[in-house]
């Protein structure tokens, strides 16, 4: 009885989350339908193009659906989801399910590489210019970070295409070889991720940064130092942990930003991911498919929260047992 | 030779003097007060005998512990020293222990690093030392974090980690002045009691002379980063020399409620303690010392008789007693 009212109130934060998420997806059903539906352009008239009759245009109008009131067309939709089906696209005529799965085996690789190359810069850069504070090489370090910061992702990615691809040819321009050959495939992917991963890596940096100085400044830390703890001892044994509570909150937001930067990055390489997916549908007024990857990104950025918000508790034992 | 001898310690900041020219001595065994306003240069000069200055400050002059100056020695050896000789407690047990480490931890770490403890035996070393604090209940205490605990016992955790060592000197920064009235009293008993047993060392930072006065065998008077005065406690309380003490003894002695009636305001000294930089030329007292003389505008000179150490133009005293200077 004890044992399973402790595990209730343990889980009691996970299931109020829970239901927050649940919430905050219907929202964002709901906005992206409605966005997406008062997008001038109907479906049928662009897939039929401009030489279409109107006969044909509203027989394929009838024939997709859309002629039934919005409400339906939007209950069908979410149904759909809490299926498990995602649809069926306009224009290809394919599984939505399957297309989004495909151009998932390059984004998402593609988003944890960049995070990756973002986390192998930040940290190190973050910490380094923390313990060298006001010397010459700290300077150094922050103006670097500043540079990094305001050179934007696509310039940045078309930078690297010009000085390693066509000039030096290292590596493949744009394209997406597959993944039956992963060494090809991750050849493809490391311009595009460091475009990504350079801009996340120097934001990064600067809250590392910040976060360490005020460790090295806390009260505990000079404590710590005071038993006779050299101050890389004292930051390693009682700073990182607490420098790491609001770092998960900033690599959180990266992730949940890279997944968004993503899109236009594919873009630039032409990568079949979701961002070519999701503008290709978005060209081509494949409504479902929009709807369907908005709801995607909006779900995996929650869930992204979600863990942010539970690593806390797992970081800060102030947390524990509080909701 | 005294255990620890401050010979003319300076703390800079950029081109600010924050604490000039001091000089202490304590004894083994012997317990020293530090007494003074905020702003007076008290802590900077505790944290600049246990090296711990914060980014910016830099500390000059020399730091003896046993004859070996700790200014000048390698970080490496004040860490050695740090802890294992010379250990701290600092005014804010709040902030003072990490939040995400448990106490147990907390208090065993010095003899970790010192000692080369392992954790099992650190954790045990640690559930005595808190009994040693007066925890009733040490095993429980030791698997608990900072926030579970109320601010005195916070406070007993640091003195706990102090003490575990066995150290020559303990450096208490205020430790109670955080604390809630009614444990001050038993952190204060605490402390005594420990510093007693183990006959270490003691230099108390306090702005409350009568937290003071029962503790201590001297006192060290500060104002402006200098030492004003200082002597024995009874010397210092019964008959103070130095205008700035004797104002000091006046606000703590009127904050005894039997000896102040209602209705009468509390005596204060006063203006307020400057901004660092911001003190007066010559002696740093004398924009609020109502017994100024001209010959204020010069610093005056440190005069040593017998245990007593003055630097004031016009002392309290009347009978001006033949004091001769300072080598």
């Amino acid at each position: 009885m004890d044992a399973a009212v402790r595990l209730g109130r343990a889980l009691m934060p996970l299931l109020r989350r829970v239901g927050t998420i649940a919430v905050a997806l219907w929202g964002a059903s709901v906005l992206v339908f409605v966005v997406l539906n008062v997008l001038p352009g109907s479906p049928a008239q662009v897939i039929l193009g401009t030489q279409a009759t109107p006969q044909a245009v509203r027989q394929l109008t009838i024939q997709l659906g859309l002629n039934k009131p919005l409400l339906r067309q939007y209950l069908d939709w979410v149904g759909g989801l809490l299926h498990g089906s995602l649809g069926v696209s306009y224009i290809s005529h394919l599984s939505i399910g399957a297309q989004i799965a495909q151009a998932l085996s390059v984004t998402g690789p593609l988003v944890l590489f960049a995070l990756i190359i973002g986390l192998v810069i930040g940290l190190p850069l973050g910490f380094l210019g923390a313990l060298r504070n006001g010397r010459v090489s700290g300077s150094l370090i922050g103006s670097l970070s500043q540079i990094g910061m305001a050179v934007p992702t696509v310039v940045a990615g078309l930078l690297l295409v010009i000085i390693l691809t066509v000039k030096l040819h290292v590596f493949p321009t744009s394209g997406f070889p597959g993944w039956s050959d992963p060494l090809q495939a991750l050849r493809a992917l490391v311009l595009p991720a460091f475009s990504l991963g350079l801009v996340e890596g120097a934001i990064l940096s600067r809250y590392v940064r910040a976060s360490v100085l005020e460790q090295l400044r806390s009260d505990y830390l000079r404590t710590a130092r005071s038993k006779g703890l050299r101050v890389g001892q004292a930051l390693r044994r009682h700073g990182i942990r607490n420098a790491a509570i609001p770092l998960v909150t900033v690599v959180g937001l990266e992730l949940a930003s890279l997944i968004v930067g993503a899109i236009v990055v594919e873009n630039v390489f032409a990568l079949p991911g979701l961002g070519l997916l999701l503008l290709d549908s978005v060209n081509n007024r494949d409504l479902i498919t929009v709807q369907d990857i908005a709801m995607l990104v909006a779900s995996a950025v929650l869930v992204i929260n979600l863990v942010v918000d539970l690593s806390y508790r797992l970081l800060d034992p102030r947390l524990k047992g509080l909701s | 030779m005294p255990l620890l001898r401050v010979r003319d310690l300076s703390v800079t900041s950029g081109s600010l003097t924050l604490v000039n020219g001091v000089n202490l001595e304590v004894n083994a065994g012997e317990r020293v007060g530090l007494i003074g306003e905020s702003g007076s240069g008290k802590s900077l000069t505790a944290l600049a005998i246990a090296g711990l200055l914060g980014e910016g400050l830099r500390a000059s002059g020399e730091v003896s512990l046993d004859g070996e100056d700790l200014v000048a020695a390698t970080e490496r050896r004040r860490c050695e020293v740090r802890g294992s000789r010379i250990a701290m407690v600092f005014q804010e047990p709040m902030s003072a222990l990490n939040p995400t480490r448990r106490i147990g931890d907390q208090v065993g770490e010095t003899l970790r690093i010192h000692q080369g403890l392992s954790r099992r035996s650190a954790e045990k070393a640690a559930v005595d030392l808190l009994r040693r604090v007066e925890f009733a209940d040490p095993e429980r205490y030791v698997r608990m974090y900072p926030h579970e605990l109320s601010g005195g016992q916070r406070q007993r955790v640091m003195i706990a980690s102090a003490i575990s060592c066995d150290p020559e000197v303990i450096l208490a920064d205020e430790p109670t002045t955080a604390l809630d009235v009614t444990v001050q009293r038993r952190v204060l008993d605490l402390l005594d009691r420990l510093v007693d047993e183990s006959g270490c060392a003691l230099l108390l930072i306090a702005h409350d002379l009568a937290v003071v006065s029962e503790v201590c065998d001297r006192v060290v008077t500060m104002y402006g980063g200098r030492v004003v005065e200082s002597g024995s406690v009874a010397q210092i309380i019964d008959d103070p020399h130095h205008p700035y003490t004797k104002a000091l003894l006046a606000t703590s002695k009127a904050l005894s409620v039997a000896e102040t009636s209602l209705g009468t305001s509390l005596p204060s000294i006063p203006g307020t303690v400057p901004n660092a930089g911001q003190f007066p030329r010559g002696c740093p007292f004398r924009d609020r010392c109502d017994r100024r003389v001209e010959a204020c505008v010069e610093v005056p000179p440190t005069l040593v008789r017998d245990t007593r150490t003055l630097a004031c133009w016009n002392p309290v005293v009347d009978d001006e007693p033949v004091l001769e200077e300072a080598p």
